[in-house]
């Protein structure tokens, strides 16, 4: 896979070959070393946890491991919540961004360009602070987790990002194809649903993985907000244990549980892109 | 500039609307501060970044396992991990280990500061972006070009940085322009460690004020502004360097 890889009688730029050979190349050696110690990291840990070690700095991470995964599934819940429902939304956006009716194209257009562009961390201030600490539903009040209102504030910039998704590879499906559509007398509506976007997935597949990503490495923001996520929890544990030599271990400690969340997912991601482009 | 000033101030009595930071000199001094050292942070960040890119991926070309490895093992890395918790590790972690001088009168001194920690972790993180979008800028230039210049009498290392470079860097501009917007936006999170920038200190002002509305407005006005500008830039420098016959990706 690695190594050189022929290349074809054509001259100049090639992307698309080029983006071949990147795609099965990548983030290959160390990162699989990576990984492996990652790996290993974690079973040393569950067995010293199974016979109960309790000393020194790798006791530590041992004890505050339940309490930062306990933070971990936070994490991951809010980035599900996220790509879940700004999928939708980004769907339901990209479709507007093309809508030949431009009172709604427009208004799409500016929404996706002012949330895709805008730091998350403002947006997630903007739902922290806008969004009701509480609700009336029925006469009972529910209050608002901060999970919650974060995993709100995450959703936004996903639906901006996925609404652009949508828009390109709709935009990437030969035009062709629409206008064998129209002749066929499909609507608007119909030669969307049931002729574009069944051809978009693959290719908003690949994308689509990485914006996941994306918002997982964005999710730790919450904290900032007091979502008791892996960041948060990790920091109660450091004030905790008041040792300034667990804080790199620790921040390490934390990363590798990121990375090895991300790592197959990116993996994957590139597996897809370059199945997908050799057809 | 008076005018300005009563008008907003006018402004606030009448309607409710408190921009302080246009009529009160306190705030609008720590508001353009704040501003200031965003640009700054963006710009030193982002130079460090190419850099950083360029240097990788020219150890990605090197037929040597080592230099390989690390580069994309640095990758793979910067690009899986959070970059919040990074910037954490540096400055809390790694920053506990780092010795404290004493200043002229005497009290503890970080040797690097919070403002250089956070240059640090955003030039890594981005520059790991950067290294796979110039990975493929030079991949895509055809080893006939390379076969060229070293018929020429080039040696390696000149044909990497007079030929391969200036053509891998014209495909990689557009790719390069989004991954500076990026960096702009992750510049927030300088926010997380004390780094009075634009967001900090607009957090500041709006604790000070009770004008968090106004203020949110505010900043992400300023951030679409900034943004518009980077954008706007790296589409001038990119039709400036522009080849003609060159490039089929631009449209």
């Amino acid at each position: 896979m690695r190594g050189h890889v022929k290349l074809g009688p054509e001259v100049g730029v090639d992307l698309p070959l080029a983006k071949r050979r990147v795609r099965g190349a990548v983030e290959g050696d160390l990162a699989s070393i990576f990984l492996a110690i990652a790996i290993v990291l974690g079973i040393v840990l569950a067995l010293a946890l199974l016979a109960g070690a309790d000393t020194g700095l790798l006791g530590a991470l041992i004890k505050w491991t339940p309490f930062l995964g306990k933070g971990f599934l936070l994490n991951v819940v809010m980035s599900l919540f996220a790509i879940f429902f700004g999928t939708i939304g980004g769907v339901f956006l990209g479709m507007g961004q093309l809508t030949p009716a431009s009172w709604i194209s427009l208004p799409a257009k500016i929404l996706t360009q002012i949330f895709r562009n805008a730091p998350w961390l403002v947006l997630l201030f903007y739902c922290i602070f806008l969004l009701p600490f509480q609700i009336r539903i029925g006469g009972q009040t529910y209050a608002i987790a901060s999970w919650l209102r974060a995993a709100i504030g995450f959703t936004i910039p996903v639906i901006a990002n996925f609404s652009e998704i949508v828009r390109g590879a709709m935009q990437s499906i030969p035009s062709g194809q629409w206008e064998a559509a129209r002749s066929l007398g499909y609507t608007w509506r119909q030669t969307v649903t049931s002729v574009i976007l069944p051809q978009c997935v693959k290719r908003m597949l690949p994308p689509w993985m990485n914006l996941y990503a994306v918002l997982l490495m964005a999710t730790p923001l919450a904290s900032i907000v007091g979502a008791e996520e892996a960041l948060t929890n990790a920091r109660t544990a450091l004030q905790a244990e008041s040792n300034s030599l667990l804080l790199l271990p620790l921040y390490a400690y934390l990363l590798s549980w990121f990375f090895i969340y991300s790592y197959p997912i990116a993996r994957l991601s590139m597996a897809l892109e370059n199945r997908f482009a050799v057809r | 500039m008076d005018s300005i000033t009563s008008f907003f101030r006018d402004l606030h009595e009448r309607s409710g609307i408190n921009l302080t930071i246009l009529y009160d000199p306190f705030d609008m001094d720590r508001f353009l501060h704040g501003l200031v050292l965003t640009v700054v942070l963006f710009l030193v960040s982002a130079v460090a970044s190419v850099v950083i890119g360029l240097a990788g991926a020219g150890f990605l070309t090197l037929p040597y396992r080592v230099p390989k490895a690390i580069a994309r093992g640095y990758v793979a890395f910067f690009r899986n991990t959070p970059p919040l918790i990074q910037m954490y590790f540096f400055y809390f972690g790694i920053g506990a280990l780092v010795p404290t001088a004493r200043n002229a009168s005497g009290f503890p001194q970080e040797l690097i500061d919070n403002f250089d920690w956070a240059l640090i972790a955003l030039s890594l993180y981005a520059g790991a972006f950067n290294i796979e979008i110039f990975r493929a800028g030079i991949e895509a230039i055809h080893r006939s070009i390379v076969e060229a210049a070293t018929v020429l009498g080039y040696s390696k290392i000149a044909a990497f940085i007079y030929v391969m470079v200036p053509l891998a860097w014209r495909i990689s501009l557009p790719a390069l322009c989004n991954n500076l917007i990026e960096l702009l936006k992750t510049t927030t999170l300088a926010y997380a460690i004390g780094v009075p920038e634009l967001l900090y200190v607009s957090n500041q002002i709006w604790s000070d004020n009770i004008n968090t509305f106004e203020m949110m407005n505010v900043l992400m006005v300023v951030y679409l502004i900034l943004v518009g500008i980077v954008a706007l830039a790296m589409h001038r420098w990119e039709r400036a360097l522009r080849l003609p016959g060159f490039g089929a990706t631009s449209p």
